[in-house]
């Protein structure tokens, strides 16, 4: 597994990396924590004649709290996410989410912002981003935009990050005091979710009074169960209301079929899966 | 050795739980892998493999590869002639077998997706990859044939020449062998007025997924050429080598250094030697190969892939009285080393511990286009011992009884061992009824069945079913003689040599070469108590044809009980040779001499001296008998007289979550009767990575092809090996009755793990949700195929759905592809 020859760049700023991400253009392709790049290339599906190493640029790297969000640097590792107070308190669900994402190695070298980069439909990172309405802060030459998630995820693999544009950080809106629970399905421990659901719900008393659902590997994008979300609305968090509910999780939903599953079967696990998000994320 | 009754008994090695010997240079990394090894001048070699299941080869374009940077040169088959040899198949099963030719690198027509069409050669294996890259291969794809049940149709050929996809088929009938009645009478009894379980069960394709990537070096600058390979067998490989290119044998030296696991799938002549000796003998410069994941999994042989139709006869109080067994085994593209024979282990096997007064075993090979299978842990007897496994249960449910109950009926009872069985074997020793107990004591199945009880009457989402597999197996291959009436092209025997030191060390030499096992440290063992030296004192040196000149190397749980067994005898020598030295030198008659450890004590004096004395005095030849031959060492070769039959009693219990289908092992016990235990510690190691690996066929493990032949599980992320957080804690133990064929009364415990386990987790897997209409659900159990045949219980039969051939994609399918698909099968 030896990768086809290319040039490394290791930048210590996102100006110097936008450049060089201008200057050599289709030729080149951005590392992050390299989880996702390495085994493309040492595959050999690409061969880019520049990579370009964001490792060494420190202002991509923490988590802070910024007012009504908190904001994750895309160059973050998934252990350190995956421990941050703040994201525990303020944003639960992606605390949940990265818990069994891959196993300990990967979650040490790859990073936030490389996974929602990859896009791949099948990632743990996508749902909970979507749920929570997060933000995606793309750097070009010219600036800074900001993409709401809802038009971040493009289709498989595909993003809203231009060919010359690097991800720098997400912002997450504050959900305190929400109950959250990621239900991942997988046949082995360090597999990819053939189905998951993240789901947080803002409990009030013994009832839903607002919930968030994301649905990961439903579709080419992550999605959001929105039918559910409306029926869980003001519903007591009994089993049975929850039951109702999550059985539209795979509504509008276009699920892959491969070696783990047909479609009609994610379908079905969907909305058991959303059952026990919801009713644990509300159960705490 | 008599034990002198007045002397306090030193401890004994055997039974200890020594550490492994070898673990400290493995752990640490000191050891050198075939892959680590650096020669002066090396040359590094990067295959390019058909990305095509079946095509023709019009033409190869080695040109814009041949001047790449540091490009040595580009091979193609017809470049290499015939100093590539040729692939054996070691056990043609039948005389009129349909057996294709097969070239390390064929040059007309490919007939898997992987196979070799050329070779690059470079200063450097990146240089090599990316050479390889450029070779242009002008293929005109040919239709491909995968899957048994196509094949079997004989519509489209995998090797159209032949005018057949169907290879060999092979039959045991008892009537005929005289060795039981007429199968086909019991069960037109029993559909009278008995019981008839007719199934058909699916043993999928799986793959050996060794740690070690296969590897290979060939130094042709010495007199003899030196192979270095990760190989299960240096000694079978030098004889194809000779055999297939003409080179003397002598000229040839095979060296196995320390290999990373193989559970079979290094039990092969690979195309990758075949091709690394050739190229490395025409430029005369040292060469090496190693290959990537990707290519070890779609290149190295699989394993089991059969359809098995199995019809079971019984009386209606459940007393068996027939078993019909008609497989179809897939062989892939070629009938590899031993890979006709390997069904073929079964029909010894699928009547297991019962009594069937009938029995008839049809197999029938068939080519496909496919990656080649071959021996996998177990080989033939997993296959075997699944299907009468998962039959005692459907017979148990037929007739209402408990599953365990049923077995008890039909087993062979301890007091009739040896027993000769209905396919011919004399099973020398055993206990069932001893570790059925210890194991249903451990497993706490009572409790566990009232909880099954309360769960079904609550209607529990989660429902809770209890495995059985109550096996026995067939192992320390072979006995020589029942090789040659198989039609195997090879004995069975192994060698043994013990040299002694003139310092009181010991050089064990045995032709049983190890990948993993711990050989050195149970081998050292047995010398160390049988000749009374320290264990430490105790070197075993094993796979290097220089060294161990000869042998058969490591497979079939052969090597305690076939060379541990040549290493007694050969220690044993010794002994008899030290005996007349201790005598003249002690001034003493031989009768008067007592060997104990280690010493030739003279009886009823205090006189005596130690056998590495004698040792030294051999060495030194001052003061030996008249005429005497100056030297203690010997050696032995040990044909065994029958195979081997270690059994045990294993107990699984899984919860099926009704909702998903997902399952989840809860407890897992086994009591195994291996015969006497050289080390404790390393049959430990043996059960537990065993059991894992019969487990995870039944879970998790499927080696996928789609319509086009294209390896669809073509890496780990797709082919799902468990971790140990897949896993949990298993309980072992052990009942014992010595085996009665060799000295040491020990059995092989090798493979006994994964033939056990997988008919134990799928039994239970189905008695959980056997109340809700469910008879079978094929393996690997996924979640989706649990769900639907509880769903669907008409389609439980069948296995529920059908896999899906597509892998997840993960790594940007948009990406740019670069000239090839994949490395491991592209061109
Ligand atoms: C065996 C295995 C199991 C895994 N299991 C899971 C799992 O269960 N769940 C899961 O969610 N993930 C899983 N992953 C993927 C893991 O999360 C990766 O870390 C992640 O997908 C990529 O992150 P990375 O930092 O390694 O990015 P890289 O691999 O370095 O990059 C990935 C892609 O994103 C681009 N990119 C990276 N950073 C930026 C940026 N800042 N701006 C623009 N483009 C960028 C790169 O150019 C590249 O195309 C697994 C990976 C492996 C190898």
């Amino acid at each position: 597994m030896i990768p086809a020859q290319f040039d490394y760049l290791a930048p210590t700023t996102v100006e110097d990396a936008l450049a060089a991400l201008a200057e050599h253009g289709d030729d080149a392709k951005i590392i992050a924590g390299g989880q996702s790049l390495l085994p493309v290339l040492r595959m050999r599906l690409n061969a880019p004649e520049v990579v370009i190493d964001l490792g060494k640029i420190a202002s991509l790297r923490g988590v802070r709290d910024d007012g009504d969000a908190i904001v994750i640097g895309a160059m973050t590792p998934h252990a350190v996410v995956g421990s941050d107070p703040l994201v525990a308190e303020h944003a639960a669900l992606i605390t949940k989410a990265v818990e069994h994402l891959a196993d300990a190695q990967i979650r040490h070298r790859g990073t936030f912002g490389g996974a929602l980069a990859h896009a791949d439909p099948a990632g743990d990172l996508g749902a909970p981003t979507l749920a929570l309405g997060a933000e995606f802060v793309i750097a070009g030459l010219g600036g800074s935009r900001t993409v709401p998630a809802a038009e971040f995820f493009v289709d498989l693999f595909e993003t809203a990050i231009g060919e010359d544009e690097i991800l720098t950080e997400v912002r997450v809106p504050k959900h305190t005091g929400w109950g959250a629970h990621y239900e991942k399905f997988v046949r082995v421990a360090h597999q990819w979710p053939i189905v998951a659901v993240a789901a947080t719900v803002r409990v009030d008393g013994a009832t839903i009074a607002e919930a968030r659902i994301g649905l990961t590997n439903m579709g080419n994008t992550p999605l959001r169960a929105r039918t559910v979300e409306d029926a869980l609305a003001g519903q007591p968090a009994t089993d049975a209301a929850v039951r109702a509910a999550a059985a539209h999780a795979a509504d509008g939903a276009n699920p892959p079929s491969d070696l783990n599953g047909a479609a009609d079967y994610r379908r079905h696990l969907s909305t058991v899966l959303t059952r026990r998000a919801v009713l644990a994320a509300a159960g705490g | 050795m008599t034990a002198v009754q007045d002397a306090p008994e030193a401890q004994k090695e055997i039974g200890r739980d020594r550490r492994r010997k070898e673990d400290q240079r493995l752990i640490t990394g000191r050891t050198r892998w075939t892959d680590n090894i650096t020669l002066p001048g090396m040359l590094h070699l990067a295959m390019v493999r058909s990305p095509f299941a079946h095509a023709r080869i019009n033409g190869i374009d080695t040109a814009e590869a041949a001047a790449a940077t540091n490009v040595v040169a580009v091979l193609t088959g017809a470049d290499l002639g015939e100093t590539q040899g040729a692939c054996i198949n070691a056990w043609p099963i039948t005389p009129e077998q349909v057996t294709p030719p097969h070239l390390p690198m064929p040059s007309d027509r490919v007939a898997f997706a992987g196979e070799i069409v050329a070779v690059v050669v470079a200063r450097t294996a990146a240089e090599a990859r990316d050479a390889a890259e450029l070779v242009d291969v002008d293929y005109e794809e040919l239709p491909a044939v995968v899957g048994l049940k196509n094949a079997i149709k004989d519509e489209v050929l995998a090797h159209p020449d032949l005018g057949t996809n169907k290879s060999a088929f092979w039959r045991f009938d008892s009537e005929e062998a005289g060795t039981g009645g007429n199968v086909d009478a019991a069960i037109e009894k029993a559909r009278v007025d008995g019981v008839v379980i007719e199934r058909e069960y699916r043993q999928q394709r799986l793959i050996p997924a060794f740690m070690e990537p296969r590897s290979v070096v060939v130094d042709p600058t010495g007199e003899q050429v030196t192979i270095w390979s990760a190989t299960q067998i240096p000694h079978i490989l030098r004889f194809a080598l000779a055999a297939t290119t003409g080179v003397p044998e002598s000229k040839i030296r095979v060296i196995a250094p320390d290999v990373g696991g193989g559970f079979g799938g290094k039990l092969q002549q690979t195309p990758e030697e075949m091709i690394a000796f050739a190229v490395g003998r025409r430029l005369g410069k040292p060469v090496k190969y190693t290959e990537t994941r990707s290519e070890s999994l779609v290149s190295g042989h699989h394993g089991r892939d059969q359809w098995q139709k199995l019809t079971l006869s019984a009386e209606k109080d459940g007393t068996v009285t027939g078993f019909k067994v008609e497989l179809l085994a897939d062989l892939g593209a070629y009938v590899a080393i031993v890979g006709g024979g390997v069904p073929v282990l079964g029909a010894f096997m699928f009547n297991a511990i019962y009594k069937f007064p009938a029995y008839q075993f049809n197999c029938q090979t068939v080519l496909t286009n496919t990656t080649w299978t071959d021996a996998y842990r177990g080989a033939g007897r997993p296959e075997a011992t699944f299907g009468v496994e998962r039959m005692m249960d459907e017979l148990a449910a037929e007739v209402g009884v408990d599953p365990m109950e049923i077995r008890k009926q039909n087993w062979i009872t301890h007091e009739e061992f040896p027993f000769t069985t209905v396919a011919g074997l004399e099973y020398d020793s055993g206990n069932y009824e001893a570790a059925t107990a210890r194991a249903m004591e451990m497993f706490g199945y009572d409790e566990l069945r009232a909880e099954q009880k309360r769960r079904r009457d609550a209607g529990d989402t989660v429902q809770l079913g209890l495995g059985i597999s109550t096996f026995t197996e067939m192992c320390g291959l072979a006995p020589s003689r029942v090789l040659g009436s198989l039609d195997y092209g090879a004995g069975g025997w192994e060698h043994a040599s013990v040299r002694m030191l003139a310092t009181g060390t010991v050089e064990v030499v045995t032709g049983a070469s190890s990948h993993g096992q711990g050989h050195e440290t149970a081998f050292s063992q047995i010398v160390a108590d049988r000749l009374g030296v320290p264990f430490e004192n105790v070197e075993v040196l094993h796979g290097d044809t220089q060294i161990a000149h000869k042998g058969l190397d490591t497979y079939g749980s052969r090597s305690l009980v076939v060379g541990g067994e040549a290493l007694v005898r050969a220690a044993d020598k010794v002994i008899e040779k030290a005996r007349p030295f201790a005598a003249h030198i002690l001034e003493a008659s031989e009768d008067d001499l007592k060997f104990h450890e280690g010493r030739f004590q003279v009886v009823g004096t205090d006189q005596g001296i130690g056998l590495t004395e004698v040792a030294t005095a051999a060495f030194a030849a001052h003061n030996l008998p008249d005429g005497a031959e100056p030297s203690i060492d010997a050696e032995a070769t040990f044909d065994p007289v029958n195979f081997n039959y270690p059994h045990g009693t294993h107990l699984c219990a899984m919860e099926v979550d009704t909702e998903t289908g997902a399952v989840k092992m809860r407890k897992y016990v086994c009591c195994d009767d291996i015969g006497n235990i050289v080390n404790p510690l390393i049959v430990a190691g043996q059960m537990h990575g065993g059991l894992v690996q019969g487990i995870a066929q039944a879970l998790w493990e499927e080696a996928v092809h789609d319509d086009a032949g294209t390896l669809v599980s073509g890496s780990f992320v797709d082919y799902l090996l468990p971790t140990a957080a897949d896993t949990l804690s298993f309980e072992i133990d052990h009942t014992t009755t010595p085996a009665t064929t060799n000295s040491l009364g020990t059995k092989g415990v090798g493979e006994a793990g994964t033939i056990a386990s997988t008919p134990a987790v799928v039994n239970a897997v189905v008695d959980a949700v056997r109340h809700l209409g469910v008879t079978d659900v094929q393996m690997p159990c996924t979640p989706e195929r649990v769900w639907t045949a509880i769903n669907a219980p008409g389609r439980g039969h069948d296995g529920g759905p059908a896999t899906q051939e597509a892998a997840m994609p993960h790594f940007d399918p948009d990406a740019e592809p670069g000239p090839s698909s994949t490395e491991g099968a592209g061109a």
